[in-house]
C-alpha cells in the first residue's frame, strides 16, 4: 500500500469508456460500463467468474465488439473502422491467461514480429530492443529457443515483453497468473510490479490480492456485467460497501 | 559372497574390471528376430505363413525378371528367344523408351529440352523445398523456371515468356506504387480503375451474350432440344440487359473500396497485368524476335505426351493449387459473405463433380463455349482443370488446419497489431500449413497419379501411350505387365520421394521439443 501511494498518477486521460453495453446474442453481459482511466493508474478488476472481466479488457482493444456506448483510447474513438483498431491494437499491449505465444517461432522471433512488420523497425534495432525487454524478464538466454520449451512461468514473462517491445502506453493482462504453478506465479507477478513502478497504465483482471494490495492504485470489482464497487484497495478490502463485494472478498480471501 | 566376508562392509575397488561385450543371444540379428518374429506362438506361426508367401512369390518371380530379354524387335522374337520359358519381354521399354517417355510426336531431335528443363527442375525445386539448407538468393532460380521451362518444353521464341514475367514484376510494381499512394490519389484512380473495369466487363458480357444467343440458335438448328435453347436464349437475354448496370455495379464496388486500399490495388494490378497479356504480348514478343531472334522449334501442345506429360500436369497443378486452395479455404473463413459464398459454391461444386467429367468439359465443351476465334491451349485447359479439381479437396484439408488452431493464436495477432494480412501471412498460415501437410500431399500424390485420366481425352500420356500406339501396334500387341510394371514404377518412385519429403518437412518444422 505504502508503495502504491508513491507512484504518481498524471491528469492525462488513457481511457475513457461511456456508458458502454455489450450482447453475446441476447446475453446482456456487459451494462452501463462507465469508467475512466488516468495515464499511470494501475487498476485491478476482479468479481466471480462469468461477470464479464475478461469481455470487459477485450473491449479497450477491439478483441471484441461492443454494441452501444464509447470507448475511447489515448484519444482515438473505437469504431469499426479497422485502422483505427489496428492503431489502437499497436498502442495497447495485451498478456493472456494462456500466454498465446507464436509456437512456429522462437523467443527472439516472437518478439521481434511485430516492431518488424506493424512498427517497420529495422531488424537489429528490433533485436536490440527484444534482448533488452528480454534482459529485464530476466530470461535472455532463451532467445533463440521455441515456446514449447519454456516453462510457463517463462512463456509468461517472454509474452510480456513481447507486448513491451510494441512500446504500449497502457497494458491490458488477463488472469496472467492462473495457468501457472505457485512459484512461478511469482517470477510474473515480479515482472508487473516492475513494470507497474515504471509507471505504466496497467489494467489488470487477477485473483491476486496481494499484488492488488502491493501494486493497484484502484481495485474495481464486477459482478453480472456491471460495476459494483471501485475503490482504493486500502478501503476496498477493509471496508466493502455492497454484499456482494463483502460475500465475494469472504470467499476468495478467508478459505 | 566368499571372498567378501560379511563383517566388512567398507569396500574399495582395487582392480578395474574389464568391459566385455554383451552376450551375442542379445545383440543384433538374433535378439531382434526373436523378439519381432518369434515372440509367441501365434507371431511364429504368422511369420512362417508370411515367410512361405514371400518365397513362394519371390521364387515365382524371379524367373521373370532373370529370364528377361533386353533385346528383341517384337514379342514374337522375344517369345523365340525365351523358347517357352517364363520371362519377361523388356525389350519393349528399350524398343519404345522414346514414345514412354516424350510420346510419339514430340520431335526427336528436341528430346534434351525436356531433359534440360527436368534436370533444371531439380535445381529450382530445391531451394523452394529445402529453404533451411540452400541459400535465399537461390529463390531467384525458381522464380526464373517457369518461363524457362515453357520455352525448352514448347519452344517458339524466348521472348514470349520474357515478355510475361516482365509484365508480372511491373504488374508487382504497379501494386508497390499504389499502396504507396495517399488515399485521396487512390480514390481518384479507384474511380477511374473502376470505370475502364466496368466498361471492360460490360463489353465482355456483351460479347458473351453474343455467344449464348450463337449457341442457342446452333442448338436450336440442329434441331436438338428446347431446354437448353431456352436457357441461352434467357441467359443471353439477361446479358444484354445487366450489361450496362453490371458494369456501373463494379465500378462502383471498386470505387467505394478505395478507401481500404487492398481491392483497388489487387483490381489495378491485375487489371494491368490482362492489358499486358492481351493487347502487348504477342505483337511485341514478335517484334522484338525479328529484331533479336531466339528462337527454338516450336512444339504444339497436341505433340506432348508420355511420362513428360503426367510430369508436366503434376508440377505445374500441383504447385498451382496448392496457393489457390489457401486463397479458398481463407476465402471460406471470410466474413464476408460474397466472398465466403462464392468459395463456398467452388469448392463444394468442384468436389462433387468427378475428374474425368471436368476433362471432357476442358476437351470438348470449352470449345463450344468459347468465342470461336480464340484457340485456348488443350493442355492449358487440362491443366486449369486439374488445378480446380484439387485445388478444392486441398482447401478443405487446409480448413481443417486453420480450424485446428486455438483462438489465441489469431487473438494474440491482432492484440499486437497485425492487420489481417500480415496475422495471417507470418502466424496463421505457417502453422495451419503446417498441421496441413499430410493432407495437402495426400492431395498431391493422388493429383500425380489421376494425370494418367488425361488418356480418356485422347492425349497420349504414359498410361495413353500404352493403351493406344504401343499395345495396338503389330510389334508389341497384347503386351502388359512389363509397359505397366515400368510405368507404376516411375510413379511409384515420385510418389514415394513426394511423401519422403513430406515427413522430412514435419520433422523440420517441429519446433515443440528438441
Ligand atoms: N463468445 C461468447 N459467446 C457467448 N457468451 C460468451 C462468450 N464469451 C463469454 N461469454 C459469456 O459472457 C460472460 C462473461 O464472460 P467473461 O469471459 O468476460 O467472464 P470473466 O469474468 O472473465 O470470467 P472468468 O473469471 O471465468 O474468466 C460469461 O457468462 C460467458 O458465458
Ligand atoms: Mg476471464
Amino acid at each position: 500500500m505504502a508503495e502504491a501511494a508513491k507512484l504518481q498518477v498524471s491528469d492525462e486521460v488513457a481511457i475513457t469508456i461511456h456508458n458502454m453495453n455489450k450482447w453475446y446474442g441476447t446475453f446482456h453481459v456487459l451494462r452501463d460500463i462507465d469508467l475512466t482511466v488516468q495515464r499511470g493508474e494501475r487498476i485491478v478488476i476482479c468479481g466471480p467468474s462469468g461477470s464479464g472481466k475478461s469481455t470487459l479488457i477485450r473491449c479497450i482493444n477491439a478483441l471484441e465488439e461492443h454494441q452501444a456506448g464509447s470507448i475511447e483510447v489515448d484519444g482515438t474513438l473505437l469504431s469499426s473502422d479497422l485502422k483505427n483498431i489496428d492503431k489502437i491494437r499497436s498502442e495497447v499491449g495485451m498478456c493472456f491467461q494462456h500466454f498465446n505465444l507464436f509456437p512456429h517461432l522462437t523467443i527472439l522471433e516472437n518478439l521481434t514480429l511485430a516492431p518488424i512488420w506493424v512498427r517497420k523497425t529495422p531488424k537489429k534495432e528490433a533485436e536490440e530492443v527484444a534482448m533488452h525487454y528480454l534482459e529485464k524478464v530476466k530470461i535472455p538466454d532463451q532467445a533463440d529457443k521455441y515456446p514449447g520449451q519454456l516453462s510457463g512461468g517463462q512463456q509468461q514473462r517472454v509474452a510480456i515483453a513481447r507486448s513491451l517491445c510494441m512500446k504500449p502506453r497502457i497494458m491490458l493482462f488477463d488472469e496472467p497468473t492462473s495457468a501457472l504453478d505457485p512459484e512461478m506465479i511469482k517470477e510474473v507477478l515480479d515482472t508487473m510490479i516492475e513494470l507497474a513502478e515504471e509507471g505504466m497504465t496497467m489494467l489488470c483482471v487477477t485473483h491476486e490480492m496481494g499484488f492488488a494490495r502491493q501494486v493497484a492504485n484502484r481495485v474495481i470489482f464486477m459482478d453480472e456485467g456491471q460495476i459494483v464497487e471501485q475503490n482504493e484497495p486500502e478501503a476496498f478490502f477493509l471496508t466493502p460497501k455492497s454484499d456482494r463485494t463483502k460475500l465475494f472478498l469472504s470467499q476468495i480471501l478467508g478459505h | 559372497m566368499s571372498d567378501t566376508p560379511a563383517q566388512n562392509v567398507a569396500f574399495v575397488r582395487t582392480s578395474e574390471i574389464p568391459p566385455s561385450p554383451p552376450p551375442t543371444r542379445e545383440t543384433g540379428a538374433i535378439k531382434w528376430i526373436r523378439e519381432n518374429l518369434f515372440s509367441g506362438w501365434f507371431n511364429t506361426i504368422l511369420t512362417l505363413i508370411a515367410l512361405y508367401l514371400v518365397i513362394s512369390i519371390v521364387s515365382g518371380a524371379a524367373p521373370w525378371f532373370y529370364n528377361g530379354v533386353w533385346e528383341a524387335d517384337s514379342i514374337r522374337e522375344c517369345r523365340d528367344i525365351l523358347a517357352g520359358k517364363t520371362g519377361a519381354c523388356f525389350a519393349v521399354l528399350v524398343d519404345r523408351w522414346d514414345h514412354l517417355v516424350f510420346g510419339f510426336k514430340y520431335p526427336q531431335d528436341a528430346y534434351w529440352r525436356p531433359l534440360v528443363a527436368f534436370l533444371l527442375l531439380l535445381v529450382a525445386a530445391a531451394p523452394a523445398l529445402f529453404g533451411k539448407i540452400f541459400p535465399r538468393k537461390m529463390l531467384i532460380l525458381t522464380a526464373i523456371y517457369p518461363f524457362l521451362a515453357y520455352w525448352l518444353i514448347w519452344g517458339g521464341t524466348l521472348w514470349l515468356p520474357v515478355l510475361v514475367a516482365g509484365s508480372i514484376v511491373a504488374t508487382g510494381l504497379v501494386f508497390r506504387l499504389v499502396e504507396g499512394m495517399a488515399v485521396n490519389m487512390r480514390q481518384i484512380l479507384a474511380g477511374v480503375v473502376g470505370l475502364l473495369f466496368g466498361l471492360g466487363l460490360a463489353w465482355l458480357l456483351f460479347k458473351g451474350a453474343a455467344e449464348l444467343v450463337f449457341i442457342a440458335s446452333n442448338i436450336g438448328g440442329s434441331g436438338l432440344s428446347v431446354i437448353p435453347y431456352a436457357v441461352f436464349w434467357a441467359a443471353g437475354i439477361f446479358t444484354y440487359v445487366c450489361v450496362i448496370p453490371m458494369g456501373i455495379f463494379v465500378g462502383y464496388a471498386i470505387y467505394q473500396s478505395a478507401e481500404d486500399g487492398g481491392l483497388v490495388t489487387i483490381v489495378t494490378a491485375l487489371f494491368a497485368i490482362y492489358i499486358m497479356l492481351a493487347y502487348l504480348l504477342g505483337p511485341v514478343s514478335g517484334a522484338f524476335n525479328s529484331i533479336i531472334p531466339l528462337e527454338l522449334q516450336a512444339v504444339p501442345s497436341r505433340d506432348m505426351g508420355g511420362f513428360m506429360l503426367c510430369m508436366i500436369l503434376g508440377t505445374v497443378c500441383v504447385t498451382l493449387s496448392v496457393p489457390l486452395g489457401i486463397v479458398l479455404a481463407l476465402g471460406r473463413q471470410s466474413h464476408m459473405p460474397l466472398i465466403k459464398g462464392v468459395c463456398v459454391v467452388f469448392i463444394e461444386f468442384v468436389r462433387g463433380v468427378p475428374l474425368i467429367t471436368l476433362l471432357f468439359v476442358a476437351n470438348v465443351m470449352l470449345a463450344y463455349f468459347l468465342p470461336p476465334e480464340t484457340s485456348f491451349d488443350l493442355i492449358l485447359r487440362v491443366i486449369i482443370m486439374i488445378t480446380m479439381f484439387s485445388s478444392a479437396y486441398i482447401a478443405e484439408v487446409i480448413r481443417g488446419g486453420l480450424a485446428a488452431l486455438p483462438k489465441g493464436q489469431y487473438e494474440a495477432a491482432n492484440s499486437l497489431g497485425l492487420n489481417y494480412v500480415q496475422a495471417t501471412r507470418l502466424i496463421i498460415l505457417p502453422q495451419a500449413l503446417k498441421i496441413s501437410i499430410p493432407g495437402i500431399v495426400n492431395v498431391a500424390v493422388g493429383l500425380f497419379k489421376d494425370t494418367t485420366l488425361v488418356s480418356v481425352i485422347s492425349m497420349f500420356d504414359i498410361v495413353g501411350m500404352i493403351r493406344g500406339p504401343i499395345q495396338q501396334s503389330t510389334d508389341w500387341i497384347s503386351i502388359y505387365w512389363e509397359v505397366y510394371g515400368f510405368a507404376a514404377l516411375l510413379f511409384f518412385v515420385v510418389c514415394y520421394s513426394i511423401s519422403q519429403y513430406s515427413q522430412w518437412l514435419e520433422r523440420q518444422l517441429q519446433t515443440d521439443h528438441r
